[in-house]
């Protein structure tokens, strides 16, 4: 057996970490946290700067003349109004319009991108572009990618390379860092101002190094999967076998949810009148136009008082913890049917709030709908008032701006 | 008269009870007008920049105790609400080794297992035991106590709920309440702990902003009420407020604005105006006056009813009560601006010790020496230091890789024998920093500012009558249904429409808010009944 794979961050963030708490994310070692206190490290994202290892991530580049067209028929967001120098956040599906795996694209030309996978999805993509002129090929190993997050990432990276003073959301540009040409990107996942930087693997030390010594001052910390859950939960970002599983995996439409359900809706421009195609699109467009989506996806946020209340009078200390519900938790209407559930659940320290993902019947999903949602409470299962609301749950100007 | 000198309520004190307290008599309607005799809202929750970029929590420094219904209720994280958890808790031990708990309860513990092993399984107990304790009185906190002098049935049905909520607690729970509520700190940790550092940790809670040692009866109860805090779920913990409590006091403002309140600055109060034995306003130190059928004293019991009403128009036991109610401040602050970290030399290259407050006071025995000064109208030659050094987790409050560090310093007697606090002033400060110094060496080089806040500076600049903190001692006779005074404990005053909301009634003190909301649910149910 091989042993379990490592990223290129890891010699120095290793050292950084006092926990030795690690999963296994997509077989490689990422940390649940580097001190005893995850909310330390998710209070530097939201109120200073964090910098998280997000390597394990495959990286695909995808070039050619026809790599515009072959992403074009694959991807839910039309990648055609991606310039160079821009990104996306988008999805794909299979052809029963159901979703597979999300992921960023970069594009760095005209026939140039770099696509990102939360999941293995390069003979997908090769049987998809049979007969083009398009290469595909695995870059995974070539590089780190670190995400800089939270307010002062612009500073800590502007220190570094100037071009992170001017760099608006979602756009990148090459840069240079410990004379390391590197890719600086507006992206990331915690719903702050942050930055990712894609460094070639045999320098991301020197990369890692110089920014942690450019945000030194400025408290910089690296953060593990406990804060980036907390954070990306208030950003109202979904995760792969969390919120959905991939569609070609999954044994039963229930575990299958297409775009619109899972909150993609947004993504879906052109296809409800046949405008843009790519694979799936059909079967979205039908959902969309005889309104068969079986769930649209909303946030749902507790009622404090009843919480406090129900945990009070089982003479039980009301827990708001940041570590969020493991389970799966059903989402009922003030009858007590079931209408729903939640896919993902956490306390919000900046909201003061428990707060949730879930999937609620079409017809519920408006903001302000008064649901409740199961849990249990001293070995016994009781509800607990929710409310719909919009997502993001943490929005802050900052992030775009 | 004009109408914009004209409300339905007057708060008198800008502080943080009397901001909550403004904010939800706005939220249910009512004109309201809060009078600070300061430059800022705060009281003793303001954060000044003493230095450029250098953010000073000048006074109180931690968001202590604030019940957590009062953030949804006022809708506070709409209006910039952040409390930032401290990560960590540090406490050297005076032989060059230290205490470091954070929030993962199984190092926690092997912290304690590397002192010593026989207070491993003590230390769960001990959290367990004063858990249960605290979820006693949590119900009292956030209720107003019962006028069990009182004859109307309403009384009578206060009366029960508290015995019926007594009754219902199993004799251990009870019987480790009392003990903390009457007896020392000291007693109580040694039914726990062996070890002295170990006891020395834990028993710093039990003298903050009191008159009394670890060892002096009475101090258990202090232990108690540092332990009511439930920031995020959890029990007894603290957190730092971004930009510092003067960033609190600014959010309960625009709370208070937000829901119609008016906040003038620079207006002192000198006394309320009564007619017939009712309040109907008040008038400012420079003659102007404001009318109101409600006038509300966010100030300290001794300014309430001795200083802004006249003495003569109240009950002469409640004014015998307030007379010789206990304030005597002891604590002090001594802040400074830091050019880098301190470094403790034990842990050379690591920030995380840095996260929480840093108790500097190694012992118990340490503790109670440092008291032993105060009793005979001294200060303390090696005073306990309750530090924080918040610009670690909010580097907003120091300019990048700078600090501040806040010290809270024990003990400060308000009177000192033979000499003043202007002249000793300096000497003060030198002390507490020789005590930084000897814990992190080559502390002094890293000092860019110091500033020495004395509890006579506490009394002049925030009105906390002879600095005490919490606006009245902590003693088992000033507390719940006898603060400030027995009869008077229910926000009401002798006075018709003349009430009280300060940290000086029932739960104050500590940042908590709750006799500010408490105080309202007051007005508002009396003005109900007023017009029904």
């Amino acid at each position: 057996m091989t042993p379990v794979r490592t990223t290129p961050f890891h010699s120095r963030l290793s050292e950084l970490d006092d926990q030795g708490l690690y999963t296994h994310w997509q077989g490689t070692l990422s940390p649940l946290r580097y001190s005893h206190a995850p909310k330390h490290e998710y209070f530097a994202v939201r109120n200073s700067v964090g910098v998280f290892d997000t390597s394990p991530l495959y990286k695909y580049a995808v070039t050619g003349p026809d790599a515009e067209r072959l992403l074009a028929g694959a991807l839910v967001r039309d990648v055609k109004a991606c310039r160079p120098g821009q990104a996306h956040y988008t999805a794909w599906c299979d052809d029963r319009g159901f979703v597979m795996h999300d992921g960023v694209v970069f594009r760095h030309s005209a026939d140039q991108f770099l696509l990102t996978a939360a999941r293995p999805a390069l003979s997908w993509f090769e049987e998809l572009g049979c007969g083009m002129r398009v290469e595909l090929e695995d870059v995974t190993d070539d590089y780190g990618m670190l995400a800089v997050q939270g307010p002062r990432s612009r500073a800590v990276l502007a220190a570094l390379a100037p071009e992170a003073e001017s760099l608006a959301y979602f756009e990148h540009v090459p840069a240079k860092i410990a004379d390391t040409p590197v890719t600086l990107s507006r992206t990331g996942y915690t719903g702050d101002l942050g930055y990712e930087l894609t460094v070639p693997a045999a320098d991301a030390v020197a990369v890692l190094d110089a920014v942690l010594e450019a945000g030194g001052a400025h408290s910089i910390r690296p953060f593990g999967e406990e804060a980036l859950m907390t954070l990306r939960i208030e950003a109202g970002l979904p995760l792969i076998d969390v919120e959905w599983h991939d569609s070609r995996l999954a044994f039963s439409d229930a575990d299958r949810v297409t775009p619109r359900e899972l909150g993609f809706g947004w993504m879906l421009r052109g296809v409800r009148d046949g405008a843009r195609r790519f694979v799936g699109s059909e079967a979205i467009r039908r959902e969309l136009v005889d309104g068969t989506s079986r769930w649209l996806t909303t946030g749902i946020v507790v009622d404090w008082a009843d919480w406090d209340r129900i945990f009070r009078e089982a003479g039980l200390f009301p827990p708001k913890s940041e570590h969020p519900l493991p389970y799966e938790s059903m989402v009922l209407d003030e009858g007590g049917a079931e209408v729903g559930y939640c896919t993902s659940f956490v306390y919000s320290p900046v909201l003061q709030r428990h707060i949730g993902i879930a999937r609620v019947r079409p017809d519920l999903a408006a903001a302000g709908t008064d649901l409740r949602l199961e849990l249990a409470i001293a070995h016994h299962n009781t509800t607990v008032r929710v409310t719909t609301a919009p997502m993001p749950f943490f929005d802050p100007e900052r992030k775009k701006s | 008269m004009s109408s914009s000198h004209e409300f339905d309520a007057i708060v008198v004190g800008g502080g943080h009870n009397g901001l909550t307290h403004a904010a939800y008599l706005g939220q249910a309607g009512l004109r309201t007008l809060v009078l600070e005799k300061n430059a800022m809202v705060g009281g003793a929750a303001i954060t000044e920049e003493l230095m450029p970029g250098f953010s000073f929590t000048t006074f109180s420094y931690a968001l202590s105790l604030l019940r957590p219904e009062i953030i949804h209720e006022l809708d506070l994280v709409r209006h910039g609400f952040l409390p930032l958890m401290m990560p960590s808790s540090f406490h050297p031990t005076g032989d060059g080794g230290h205490l470091l708990f954070g929030d993962d309860h199984q190092q926690n513990l092997q912290e304690i297992r590397r002192h010593s092993p026989r207070d491993v399984d003590a230390y769960e107990r001990y959290h367990r035991d004063l858990d249960r304790v605290c979820q006693v009185v949590r119900p009292l906190f956030d209720n107003p106590p019962p006028d069990v002098f009182g004859t109307d049935p309403e009384d009578q049905v206060d009366v029960k709920w508290l015995l019926d909520h007594l009754g219902g607690v199993d004799r251990k729970t009870m019987h480790d309440l009392v003990r903390l509520l009457t007896g020392s700190a000291a007693d109580w940790l040694d039914d726990y702990f062996e070890h002295e550092a170990i006891k020395g940790y834990h028993a710093s809670s039990s003298v903050i902003g009191s008159k009394v040692g670890p060892m002096s009866p009475g101090s258990g109860l202090v232990l108690l009420f540092h332990k009511m805090g439930e920031h995020d779920g959890h029990l007894g913990s603290w957190a730092f407020h971004k930009g510092g409590n003067g960033g609190f006091t600014q959010v309960l403002a625009r709370a208070a604005v937000a829901n119609g309140a008016e906040i003038r600055l620079g207006a002192a109060v000198s006394s309320v105006l009564t007619e017939g034995g009712r309040a109907v306003g008040v008038v400012l130190e420079d003659g102007t006056e404001f009318r109101a059928p409600v006038v509300v004293s966010a100030l300290d019991p001794r300014r309430t009813f001795l200083d802004l009403v006249e003495p003569r128009e109240l009950p002469l036991d409640l004014v015998d009560n307030v007379r010789r109610m206990k304030f005597r401040g002891v604590s002090a602050k001594v802040n400074f601006a830091l050019d880098g970290l301190p470094v403790f030399p034990a842990l050379p290259d690591t920030v995380d010790h840095f996260g929480g407050f840093l108790n500097i006071g190694p012992t118990m025995e340490y503790v109670e020496r440092a008291f032993d000064a105060s009793k005979y109208g001294w200060y303390s030659d090696e005073p306990y230091i309750d530090a924080a050094v918040q610009s670690v987790v909010d580097p907003d409050m120091a300019p990048p890789g700078k600090h501040v560090l806040s010290c809270f310093v024990q003990y400060a007697p308000y009177e000192l024998r033979g000499s003043d606090w202007e002249t000793e002033r300096e000497a003060f400060g030198d002390k507490a920093q020789a005590v930084l110094e000897s814990h992190f060496p080559g502390f002094g080089d890293l000092v860019l500012q110091r500033e020495v806040v004395t509890p006579v500076d506490i009394e002049t600049r925030t009105g906390l009558t002879e600095g005490n903190i919490f606006a009245g001692e902590f003693l088992a006779p000033q507390m719940y249904f006898f603060r400030p005074a027995p009869g008077w404990s229910q926000y009401a005053t002798p006075i018709d429409g003349y009430y009280q909301c300060g940290s000086g009634t029932h739960p104050g003190g500590c940042v908590i808010g709750s006799p500010g909301r408490l105080a309202a649910q007051r007005v508002l149910r009396d003005r109900r009944a007023a017009t029904s």
